[in-house]
């Protein structure tokens, strides 16, 4: 059968040990049985592993980064755009997707390029600064949480929340503090890398449990697996994963996605108290890294989401294969100078 | 005193609980156990089974049993065990 053939653009190469989602997302969309997909590859820095996957990915261009702001962007793309005659973009990181969501409108009426990415108001509803008020409106337990601008207002959260705690950043990491002294040294680390506000939430001892799913952004959920941490780096990662049957998860899943008429890719993560209860603790606004075990399990997320993004009609998909699980390695890639080099002065690949 | 229905046992011992992922082995007299559990034995019915097919006298079984239920509580594979 001829499969169309479409050109997508893929952020996240960073397969490193705090990967990003591009490479799963890519081998899923090579996996793809609706479409023929040449894939263009989007990076930040010239170090990030899928770069130099050419098996997995067709041609690279570095993009300006979040901080540069729309413009830069807009104008980087338009570039790109030029010589590749892009499909679809599919941004993969949460740092990112402000930009993209903003200008997604200009993508797809002056340039045809596709995304499927949630509304503004959406990305901002999940935020973990206001994840209090996102799980009552979605009805989903959530953690005591607050947000935090001096490493002052530790010492003075007093009953509020008890130790140990977690401290968290606005975008990414997530330490736990036993003392208001790890507390605050924590905030120091934590806002130096992704800056403020420091989220400061309530520890609930459990078994770490996720759900990747996807929404169509009309309320309904085409797919969603929920997968157990068996190994977790010392960054919290998944390094091993298995798929559960865990019909609480996917209908808790279902819930927040009809709620929030979520577009797009999206992992909700749990924890699952020993007396069985669900709180959510993040929901990230585009698929995690481990999206690929949904693939394994017979839900192919990208594919799906890339077909909502071209205006198929997609049903939801209405099982998996539970008890598939995915381990991961670190391999080393033989990298010339020249490709380096070339990645580096001309920010193409 | 009943075994979470979706829990899977291979011939190897090899056993899943789907719902939280945790996987362990066991050797022949857990199996028998647990696939007496699937048929809805009761305790008192295991028991006597256990000193049939192996050498072991009835307060040893009864002992040692308790003992694995317990276990197989706290794993979340028997429910409604008290």
């Amino acid at each position: 059968m001829n499969k169309p053939k479409i050109t997508v653009a893929v952020t996240g190469l960073n397969n490193i040990d705090s990967p990003g989602p591009g490479i799963p997302v890519i081998r899923a969309l090579r996996e793809s049985q609706s479409y023929d997909v040449r894939i263009i590859g989007l990076s930040y820095e010239s170090l990030e592993p899928g770069l130099y996957m050419h098996d997995l990915v067709d041609k690279s261009y570095q993009i300006p980064m979040p901080s540069a702001g729309t413009n830069s962007l807009l104008e980087r793309l338009n570039y790109i755009h030029q010589q590749e005659n892009l499909t679809l973009i599919i941004p993969n990181f949460d740092a990112e997707l402000y930009n993209f969501i903003k200008i997604s409108s200009v993508l797809k009426n002056d340039y045809k390029i596709a995304t499927f990415l949630p509304t503004l108001e959406q990305f901002e509803a999940r935020h973990k600064s206001v994840l209090h008020e996102f799980g009552e409106a979605n009805d989903v337990k959530v953690p005591f949480s607050k947000m935090l601008f001096s490493p002052n207002e530790i010492y003075t959260l007093g009953e509020e929340i008890s130790y140990p705690l977690v401290v968290k950043g606005k975008f990414y990491d997530a330490m736990i503090a036993a003392t208001p002294e790890q507390a605050v040294n924590y905030f120091h680390k934590i806002s130096a890398k992704w800056g403020l506000p420091i989220i400061i939430q309530e520890f609930i001892s459990g078994n770490e449990v996720n759900v990747t799913a996807i929404g169509d952004g009309k309320g309904a959920c085409i797919g969603a697996v929920p997968m157990r941490k068996l190994y977790i780096t010392d960054k919290g990662k998944a390094w091993a994963g298995i798929a559960l049957d865990d019909p609480e998860m996917v209908a808790i899943a279902k819930k927040v996605i009809a709620n929030s008429k979520w577009k797009g890719g999206c992992e909700l993560e749990f924890i699952k108290s020993r007396e069985g209860e669900y709180y959510l603790l993040e929901m990230n606004p585009r698929f995690p890294a481990w999206v690929y075990l949904a693939v394994g399990c017979g839900q192919n997320h990208p594919e799906a989401l890339t077909k909502m993004a071209l205006g198929e009609e997609v049903s939801p998909f209405e099982s998996y294969e539970v008890g598939k699980m995915f381990v991961r390695y670190s391999y080393d890639q033989i990298v010339p100078l020249n490709e380096f080099e070339k990645i580096s002065t001309t920010g193409e690949l | 005193m009943n075994i979470n229905k979706n829990i899977a046992i291979s011939e190897t011992g090899f056993v899943f609980n789907p719902l939280t992922g945790d996987s362990f082995s066991t050797n022949k007299i857990g199996q028998e156990i647990l696939r007496k559990l699937q048929s809805k034995t009761d305790e008192i019915s295991l028991v006597e089974h256990l000193t049939e097919i192996f050498a072991v006298d009835k307060a040893t079984a009864e002992k040692d049993l308790s003992d694995f239920l317990l276990i197989l509580k706290s794993y979340q594979i028997l429910i409604d065990y008290e």
